[in-house]
C-alpha cells in the first residue's frame, strides 16, 4: 500500500463567526507510520489558518514561504492581509509555480475571519491553482465520503457545539469506511480573537 | 578618468571619505533620535517635527518595526531610511524562513550597516544618508544599536543621533547609571530630548519595549506627565540651589557685617 497524497485528509466547516478546521496528524512514507501529532498548518496571519497536504517537502516549503510573505506584508503595511487576500496570493504563487518546471504539489484549505467584518470564510485551493470559496470543505480521499454529510447537516450561522458535532460525523465516516486508519486528528478553532487548538 | 567615473564615493588624498562626511551632515540636518538602555527596559525617543496644518500627522511615523521584536529609528533623509527599513523587513523574514528563528538585534543590525557600507563602494550610488538606532531584545537582554552612513555599528548603553545629538549625549553621559528601571530609563530618555527640543512635551514621541517584546508608544498625555514631572523636579533643584546661595551670601554677609 503505497502513500497517496490523498490519505492525508484536512476539513473546514464555517460556522457563525468562526470557522472550524481539522487535519490528521499521521506522517506516512510507503507502509510506515513515520510520525504522529503532526500539526498540518500555518497560521498566515492571528486570524487566517492554512492547512497544506500533499507531496511531502513541497508543503512545508511552499506553506513556510507563503506564510513569511504574509508577515512581511503585515508588517510593511501595518495590517493583516484580509483571508480572502490572503488566499488570491496563494493562488497566485501557485499558479505562477505551476509553469515551471517543478511545480509545488499541495492541496490547501484557508481558514480566516475577516476583522473588519467579523465574517468567517474558507477557501479550497489546489495545486493546478484553482481556489473556491465555500462554506465547508475537505481535501484528500476524505473529501469523497464526507462531502455528502456536511451537505446533508451544514446550515449557515452554526454555532460551535453544532460545528464540533458535524466534525465528528465527518471523522466517525472515514473511520468506519476508509481503509486507511486515520485516528488522530488536530482540531482548531479560527475566530477573531485568534486561531487555538480544541478536542472534539 | 577611465574606469574611476562611476564611483561617486572615493578617497581624497589625505584618505578621507567625502561623500561619507557629506552624508553624515545631512544626518546632523535630521531630527534628533535618543535611545536609552535600562535594566529591562530600552526606550526609543524621537523629536517629532512639527507637522504642517494640512498634513495628517499619523502618516508621519519615525518609529518603524523590523519584525514583531524588533524597532528602528533614525535621523537624516526620510526616503532613504524608508528603502533601508524594507530591505531590513524583507531580511528579518527571510531570515526566519531560512532558520525558523526570528533575528537576533545584533544580526539586523549587521545587516544593515553591510547595506550602509555597500553603498559607500559601489558604482553609481551615494550613501545612505541617514544613522539609525535599533532596539530590541535577545534572550531578555536589553539591546540598543546604532549604525551611520560609514556602516559602523556598535552597542551602546545610551545614543543620540540627529539635531544637536552632541549636546544630547554629553546629557546622557552626565546622567546615565547602570541598571535603571523603566520609570528611570523613560524619564531619563524625555529629560535628554527636553534639551534640545524648545516646544516641549507635544514635539516628543516615546516608544519603549520590555522583556516582553512587545512596543509600547507612550501617548500624548503620558509624555505630558511625566515631563510635568521633569519640570517640577528642575524647579527643585533650581529652589534648591538658590537657597543655597542664598545661604551662604547671607553667612557671608553675617561673618562680614
Amino acid at each position: 500500500m503505497a502513500l497517496l497524497p490523498g490519505m492525508q485528509a484536512l476539513f473546514g466547516i464555517v460556522g457563525k463567526d468562526f470557522v472550524l478546521t481539522a487535519s490528521d496528524t499521521t506522517m506516512a512514507r510507503s507502509i510506515v507510520v513515520m510520525k504522529q501529532g503532526e500539526d498540518k498548518s500555518r497560521d498566515l496571519t492571528p486570524t487566517t489558518q492554512m492547512l497544506y497536504s500533499g507531496e511531502a517537502g513541497d508543503t512545508v516549503q511552499f506553506a513556510e514561504y507563503v506564510q513569511r510573505n504574509c508577515r512581511l506584508y503585515g508588517i510593511q503595511n501595518g495590517v493583516s492581509l484580509s483571508p480572502r487576500a490572503a488566499a488570491s496570493y496563494v493562488r497566485r504563487e501557485l499558479a505562477t509555480s505551476l509553469r515551471t518546471r517543478n511545480p509545488y504539489h499541495v492541496s490547501l484549505l484557508i481558514a480566516g475571519v475577516d476583522t473588519k467584518t467579523n465574517t468567517p470564510e474558507l477557501y479550497w485551493l489546489d495545486h493546478m491553482a484553482s481556489s473556491v470559496k465555500m462554506n465547508f470543505a475537505a481535501q484528500g480521499h476524505a473529501a469523497y465520503f464526507c462531502m455528502s454529510t456536511m451537505d446533508r447537516y451544514w446550515v449557515p450561522d452554526l454555532n460551535i457545539e453544532q460545528a464540533k458535532s458535524l466534525m465528528r460525523k465527518c471523522i466517525e465516516e472515514l473511520r468506519v469506511r476508509y481503509i486507511a486508519s486515520l485516528t488522530k486528528f488536530t482540531v482548531k478553532i479560527v475566530d477573531k480573537d485568534g486561531i487555538r487548538e480544541i478536542s472534539l | 578618468m577611465s574606469g574611476y567615473d562611476s564611483a561617486l564615493t572615493v578617497f581624497s588624498p589625505d584618505g578621507h571619505l567625502f561623500q561619507v562626511e557629506y552624508a553624515l551632515e545631512a544626518v546632523r540636518k535630521g531630527t534628533c533620535a535618543v535611545g536609552v538602555r535600562g535594566k529591562d527596559v530600552v526606550v526609543l525617543g524621537v523629536e517629532k517635527k512639527t507637522v504642517a496644518k494640512l498634513q495628517d500627522p499619523r502618516t508621519v511615523r519615525k518609529i518603524a518595526m523590523l519584525d514583531d521584536h524588533i524597532c528602528l529609528t533614525f535621523a537624516g533623509l526620510t526616503a532613504d531610511a524608508r528603502v533601508l527599513i524594507n530591505k531590513a523587513r524583507i531580511e528579518c523574514q527571510s531570515h526566519r524562513l531560512t532558520v525558523e528563528d526570528p533575528v537576533s538585534v545584533e544580526y539586523i543590525t549587521r545587516y544593515i550597516a553591510g547595506v550602509q557600507q555597500k553603498y559607500t563602494q559601489s558604482g553609481g550610488v551615494r550613501p545612505f544618508g541617514i544613522s539609525t538606532l535599533l532596539i530590541g531584545f535577545d534572550h531578555g537582554v536589553p539591546k540598543l544599536y546604532q549604525t551611520d552612513p560609514a556602516g559602523i555599528y556598535s552597542s551602546w548603553k545610551a545614543a543620540s543621533i540627529g539635531r544637536s545629538a552632541k549636546t544630547v549625549r554629553e546629557f546622557l553621559e552626565k546622567n546615565h547609571k547602570d541598571d535603571m528601571d523603566r520609570d528611570d530609563t523613560v524619564k531619563l530618555a524625555i529629560r535628554s530630548l527636553l534639551e534640545i527640543v524648545q516646544t516641549g512635551a507635544k514635539n516628543i514621541e516615546i516608544a519603549l519595549m520590555g522583556a516582553d517584546s512587545m512596543l509600547k508608544t507612550l501617548d500624548a498625555s503620558e509624555v505630558e506627565a511625566i515631563t510635568a514631572v521633569i519640570e517640577k523636579e528642575k524647579a527643585e533643584e533650581a529652589e534648591k540651589k538658590s537657597k543655597k546661595k542664598g545661604d551662604s551670601a547671607a553667612a557671608v554677609a553675617s561673618t562680614s557685617g
